[in-house]
């Protein structure tokens, strides 16, 4: 049986990918990409716990957090569409409304 | 061999995400994230969950990358958008992400005890899942539904173009 900190391990290492992408990268849509990794990430972490400690609970979560994220998604890219229609651009850059 | 596919699998999952990172190119960001997630629901059912790799494949890697791709088909963008200019801000965030790595591994370290336990090697099955969500987590899962509601009405009023204009 394979340890549960190599999952950890990779769970870490995941997350940190996300973070870089979403800082590195300018355009909406692919930082929105970077947080569904983050919450994979977040999702291989509850699921190797929840098999260490031998309980259900952990998965339950999950099942939970891939529902909250389609829901995510869907309004997510509504509003980057919304924004696209409206400035003709998705640079995150340009989104400078509510600079003084 | 559960080492050698979990190696693999990660191997995958890790360098289609550092592909993400390098590409410009919008639509195979999305295609790679495929790649990393059906991975990851490869690495979920190494860790005995296999409804939720199921799940993983047929609601992140299926139905939410296809909303990513149809968005960006509607965009269509010519030519990618260019990297960032100053270059210091990519120092930066790599320096940061560093630091916030040897953080994460340090705030867990007290977890590995646990994560090293003796573990659950039975088979969660969809029976005992699907008792759980509907006994102890009945009243949650009947708020998802109302926030699934939500989020599908929001998505529709706000794409919507107003016709009297």
């Amino acid at each position: 049986m394979i340890p549960g900190s190599y999952f950890f391990i990779l769970s870490v290492i995941l997350f940190i990918l996300g973070v870089i992408a979403f800082f590195v990268k300018r355009d909406l849509i692919t930082q929105f990409l970077s947080i569904e990794v983050m919450l994979n990430a977040g999702n291989l972490a509850f699921i190797a716990f929840a098999r260490a400690l031998n309980s259900l609970h952990g998965q339950v979560i999950v099942f939970f957090i891939i529902t909250v994220a389609a829901a995510e998604a869907a309004v997510g890219l509504a509003i980057i569409l919304l924004i696209f229609r409206q400035k003709k651009t998705i640079k995150s850059e340009d989104m400078n409304l509510m600079k003084g | 061999m559960a080492y050698f596919l979990f190696f693999l699998l990660a191997i995958v999952c890790v360098g289609a995400v550092l592909g993400m990172i390098f590409s410009r190119n919008q639509a195979y960001n999305a295609l790679l994230l495929v790649l990393a997630f059906a991975a990851l629901g490869g690495i979920f059912g190494l860790l005995s969950a296999p409804f939720i790799a199921v799940v993983q494949i047929i609601i992140y890697a299926g139905a939410i990358m296809v909303l990513f791709i149809f968005v960006i088909m509607m965009i269509n963008l010519r030519e990618g958008i260019l990297p960032e200019k100053k270059k210091w801000t990519i120092y930066l965030s790599a320096a940061l992400a560093l630091i916030l790595i040897v953080e994460l591994i340090l705030a867990a370290r007290g977890s590995f005890q646990a994560l090293t336990g003796p573990g659950g090697e039975e088979i969660a099955s969809p029976k005992a899942l699907g008792k759980l969500l509907f006994t102890e987590y009945l009243y949650p899962f009947e708020i998802t539904s109302i926030l699934i509601i939500a989020a599908l009405v929001g998505a529709i009023i706000l794409v919507k173009k107003k016709e009297e204009e």
